[in-house]
C-alpha cells in the first residue's frame, strides 16, 4: 500500500450519514482536528429519509483524503465514506449571480449568459439575476465574463458529485453484502 | 410494568452485567442516584469526577470489559473530560452517564447546563443527548457496544432529568440495540495479506513492535503461536508491554523514547517490521524521516485511519489483530534468524553494563531500584497501575510483567493524577488481585483526594510514592535541554505518610535501599491499604532518552557511572 506524499488538490468524497442532528457537527468537528480545509460541503435529502447524502471537497493531498475518508466511517453516523475523486464522475455546482445592468448593457450581457446556458431569473431596472449550474470551471468562467458589469451578489451550493455508470454508490442500508463486496478493499 | 427512566437505567446496566458504578451525585443526576439506591449495582463515591472516570478506566483495563462513571450535569460533566481524554487516546471502553437539565430548559443556560456532548464530541468514540425515556435502554445498549467493539473507546450518554423521571413500559426485548447500518467493509486484500507473507518469509533481521491492539483483540495466545512461528523478537510499545512475557526471550522489551537502546537500534538496523495492535506514534519513532529506513513495513490494524498515518507502510492488513496473525499463521514459515538474534544479544550486552542495575549499592535510593525491588518481592504478580511521569518510565523498564493487563498506565494523553483512581478502578475490577500505585509526588497531589474514597470503600491496595521533590520528567527536560534551568518543576509537598495517616490509611517513608525490601513485604502483608513514600534521588534522569524529534538510534545513553553522574545531595 504505497500512498506516496504527494501534491495537494482537490479531493471529492461522497458520504451517506444518519439524517440526525448532530450529524454535521461531527463531520466539521473531524475535518477540523484533522487540519483540513473544507472547500464546499453540501448535505441533501436520499430517497430514505433517515438518510442524508453528503459531498465533502477538500484540498488536501492523497495521504490526507485518506484520513479524511477512513476518519469519517469510524464515525458512528457516518454509513459511508468514499473518496471518489480518481473514478470518473459529474460534479455540480449552482450559482445565482446578481449582475448590474442597464439598458444599455443588457442585450450584451445576455448574450453572454446564453453562451455560458445560463438563465437569467429575475430582471430588475438596476440588475438581474442569473441561475447557472453545471462544473466549477463553468460558473467561475462565467463570473469571469459578469465581474466587468459589476457583480452584486453571489450564493452558489457547492459540488454535488455522483460516479458514472454501473458505479452505484447507494446507502448501505438499502445495498445488499454485494455492493460491500465491490468496494474497493483498502484503498 | 412501568418503571421511571431512572429505573430503566439502572435496570439496563445490570443486564449489561454492571456490578459497579463510579460517581458523583449532583442535582440533574439525582433520579439516577434514587433508583441506585435500591437497585444492585455498587456505588462508588468519588472526590472528583476526574476520579470516576479513570476509576473506570482502569477497570475496564484491568479487565477488557466496560467501565462505568456518572455525574451531574455542568462541572460535574466537564470535571469527566480529561479521564475521557485518557480513555480515548488509549482505545479503552468506559460508558460515562451524565445527567442534564430537563429538555425545557435545554440551551437556556439553566444552573449546571453544559452542552457536554458538545464538549466531548473529539474525545469520545461517540456520544448522545437521551430526551425521551423510551431512547434509555436502547442507547444505553447501543453505547456498550460502540465502546467495546472494534477499536474501543469511550462513549458519553447525556439524559436530561425530565427523561429520567418519566415512566415508561420497560421492555428489554424492545430495546436492542438499532446502530446505523453502516457498510461492512471487505477489507481483505489478498495481495497485501500476500506480500505481507512474502515479506514475512523472506526478511533476515526482522522485529515484531507489539501493542495493545494485541490485548484488546483478545490474542495473547495467538500472538505467543505467531511469535513462535516467525521466530521473530518483540519489542513493545509501552501499551503493549504485558502482551508477550517480559522474561521470554524473544522478548526485546519496550521501544522508543524510552526504550532501552537495543531495542531502538534492532530497529533501526531491521530489514522488516512487523507493526501490531499499535499505532507508530511519535514517542515510539521518534524522526520519522530517519526511522527504520532499511526496513519494509507491514502493519497489521483494526482501525483502517490508522493506516499509513504516520509511517508509510509495504503491506497493510486491516483486521483484528487476533484474526489476522490466525490468516497468517498457516503461511509462516519458522525460520532460522540465529544471526540476527545473537547480534541483538550483542547490543544488549553493551547496554546492560550501563544498566544501573548492575551498579554496586551505594547507599542511595534510587528509584529504578525501589521498582525493581517491588518486582522481585512481588514475584512479578502485582497489577501495577502508574502515573505519568519518570516513575512510569522506569516501571517499564525495572518491573517485567509477563501477564496481559498487569500494567495499567496512561500512554497516549499521558494524563498526571491517573495513578490512584485507576488503581481503585483496578482493585474492583480484579479485588483478589495486589495492585500496587506507583506514582509520584506531582501526580499523586493532583487526585490524592481519592485517598478518602479508599476509606471509605475499605478497599486494599499498595500506593508507591516516587517522591524525588521535583516534576522530575520537565526537570529531566529542562537538564537536557534548557540548560538546567529548573523553572516550576522543584515541588513542595506534604508529609505523604502523615497525610494517609490524617485518612486513616498507614503511611511510611523509606529513606534508605535496605528499607525498601521490608517495607514492601509488611506493605503486602498488611490487610489494609499503605502508603509508602519512597524519598529517591532527587535528580536522577531515566535513560536511554531519545529526545524529541531526533532519530531513534539518537539516544541520550546511560552515564556509565550514573552513581557519580547523578548522586547530587539535596
Amino acid at each position: 500500500m504505497e500512498v506516496p506524499e504527494t501534491e495537494e488538490f482537490m479531493q471529492t468524497i461522497v458520504a451517506y450519514v444518519e439524517n440526525k442532528p448532530g450529524v454535521l457537527n461531527r463531520v466539521a468537528s473531524l475535518t477540523r482536528r484533522l487540519a483540513i480545509n473544507i472547500d464546499s460541503l453540501t448535505v441533501g435529502p436520499t430517497e430514505n429519509e433517515e438518510i442524508a447524502r453528503m459531498t465533502i471537497c477538500a484540498h488536501t493531498d492523497e495521504r490526507g483524503a485518506h484520513r479524511l475518508e477512513a476518519s469519517l466511517e469510524k464515525l458512528v453516523d457516518v454509513l459511508l465514506a468514499e473518496n471518489i475523486t480518481d473514478r470518473p464522475m459529474l460534479e455540480r455546482d449552482l450559482a445565482l449571480i446578481k449582475v448590474a445592468a442597464n439598458q444599455q448593457n443588457r442585450p450584451h450581457l445576455m448574450e453572454l449568459i446564453k453562451v455560458f446556458r445560463g438563465r437569467v431569473v429575475d430582471v430588475a431596472p438596476e440588475s438581474l439575476i442569473v441561475e447557472v449550474s453545471g462544473t466549477v470551471d463553468k460558473i467561475d468562467g462565467l463570473l469571469e465574463v459578469l465581474r466587468p458589469f459589476g457583480v452584486l451578489e453571489m450564493a452558489r451550493t457547492g459540488r454535488i458529485a455522483m460516479t458514472r455508470g454501473n458505479d452505484l454508490l447507494r446507502p448501505p442500508a438499502e445495498a445488499s453484502a454485494k455492493s460491500a463486496d465491490t468496494a474497493p478493499a483498502s484503498s | 410494568m412501568k418503571l421511571t427512566g431512572a429505573e430503566i437505567l439502572c435496570e439496563t446496566l445490570t443486564r449489561l452485567g454492571v456490578r459497579h458504578v463510579f460517581g458523583y451525585p449532583g442535582g440533574a443526576i439525582l433520579p439516577v442516584y434514587d433508583a441506585l439506591g435500591k437497585s444492585k449495582l455498587h456505588h462508588i463515591l468519588v472526590r472528583h469526577e476526574q476520579g470516576a472516570t479513570h476509576m473506570a478506566d482502569g477497570y475496564a483495563r484491568a479487565t477488557g470489559g466496560v467501565g462505568v462513571a456518572m455525574a451531574t450535569s455542568g462541572p460535574g460533566a466537564t470535571n469527566m473530560v480529561t479521564g475521557i481524554a485518557t480513555a480515548m487516546l488509549d482505545s479503552s471502553p468506559v460508558v460515562c452517564i451524565t445527567g442534564q437539565v430537563s429538555s425545557k430548559l435545554l440551551g437556556s443556560d439553566a444552573f449546571q447546563e453544559v452542552d457536554i456532548t458538545g464538549i466531548t464530541m473529539p474525545i469520545t468514540k461517540h456520544n448522545v443527548v437521551i430526551s425521551r425515556v423510551e431512547d434509555i435502554a436502547r442507547v444505553v445498549r447501543e453505547a456498550f457496544v460502540i465502546a467495546s467493539s472494534g477499536r474501543p473507546g469511550p462513549v458519553l450518554v447525556d439524559i436530561t432529568k425530565d427523561a429520567q423521571q418519566a415512566a415508561t413500559e420497560f421492555d428489554w426485548d424492545a430495546s436492542e440495540p438499532k446502530l446505523p447500518r453502516k457498510r461492512i467493509r471487505n477489507n481483505h486484500d489478498q495481495q497485501e495479506f500476500d506480500r505481507a507473507v512474502e515479506l514475512l518469509n523472506t526478511a533476515k533481521r526482522p522485529v515484531i513492535l507489539a501493542g495493545r491492539g494485541i490485548m484488546l483483540s483478545g490474542a495473547i495466545e495467538t500472538f505467543e503461536k505467531f511469535v513462535r512461528a516467525s521466530n521473530i523478537p518483540v519489542a513493545m510499545t509501552l501499551l503493549g508491554i504485558g502482551c508477550f512475557p517480559a522474561t521470554d526471550p524473544m522478548n526485546l522489551g519496550m521501544m522508543g523514547m524510552h526504550g532501552e537502546a537495543w531495542v531502538n537500534t534492532a530497529i533501526q538496523e531491521a530489514d522488516l517490521l512487523i507493526a501490531v495492535g499499535m499505532r507508530f506514534d511519535d514517542r515510539v519513532t521518534g524522526d520519522l524521516r530517519s526511522y527504520a529506513r532499511n526496513a519494509r513495513k507491514i502493519h497489521v490494524e483494526v482501525d483502517r485511519s490508522e493506516i499509513n498515518k504516520n509511517v508509510p507502510v509495504d503491506a497493510a492488513i486491516i483486521g483484528d489483530a487476533g484474526e489476522t496473525l490466525a490468516h497468517l499463521l498457516p503461511h509462516i514459515h519458522t525460520r532460522d534468524h540465529s544471526a540476527w538474534l545473537a547480534h541483538i544479544k550483542e547490543l544488549k550486552g553493551d547496554s546492560a553494563v550501563r544498566d544501573i542495575q548492575s551498579l554496586p549499592d551505594s547507599g542511595h535510593l534510587y528509584a529504578a531500584h525501589v521498582i525493581n525491588d517491588l518486582w522481585k518481592v512481588t514475584r512479578g504478580g502485582a497489577i501495577v497501575v502508574t502515573d505519568v511521569g519518570q516513575h512510569q518510565m522506569w516501571e517499564a523498564q525495572y518491573y517485567h510483567h509477563n501477564k496481559p493487563r498487569t500494567l495499567v498506565t496512561s500512554g497516549g494523553l499521558g494524563t498526571m493524577g491517573f495513578a490512584l483512581p485507576a488503581a481503585i478502578g483496578a482493585k474492583f475490577a480484579c479485588p483478589h488481585d495486589e495492585v500496587w500505585a506507583v506514582v509520584g509526588d506531582g501526580g499523586f497531589q493532583m487526585t490524592m483526594c481519592e485517598l478518602a474514597t479508599i476509606v471509605q470503600e475499605k478497599i486494599n491496595i499498595k500506593i508507591a510514592i516516587i517522591n524525588n521533590g521535583y516534576l522530575g520528567m520537565v526537570r529531566q527536560w529542562q537538564e537536557f535541554f534548557y540548560d538546567k534551568r529548573y523553572v516550576a518543576t522543584p515541588l513542595v509537598a506534604p508529609d505523604f505518610a502523615a497525610l494517609a495517616n490524617a485518612f486513616g490509611i498507614r503511611g511510611e517513608r523509606i529513606t534508605a535501599r535496605k528499607e525498601v525490601v521490608p517495607a514492601i513485604e509488611a506493605a503486602r502483608s498488611a490487610d489494609q491499604p499503605v502508603l509508602l513514600d519512597f524519598r529517591v534521588e532527587q535528580e536522577d534522569s531515566v535513560y536511554p532518552m531519545v529526545p524529541a524529534g531526533k532519530s531513534l538510534h539518537e539516544m541520550i545513553r546511560r552515564p556509565n557511572n550514573p552513581l557519580v553522574e547523578t548522586a547530587s545531595e539535596p
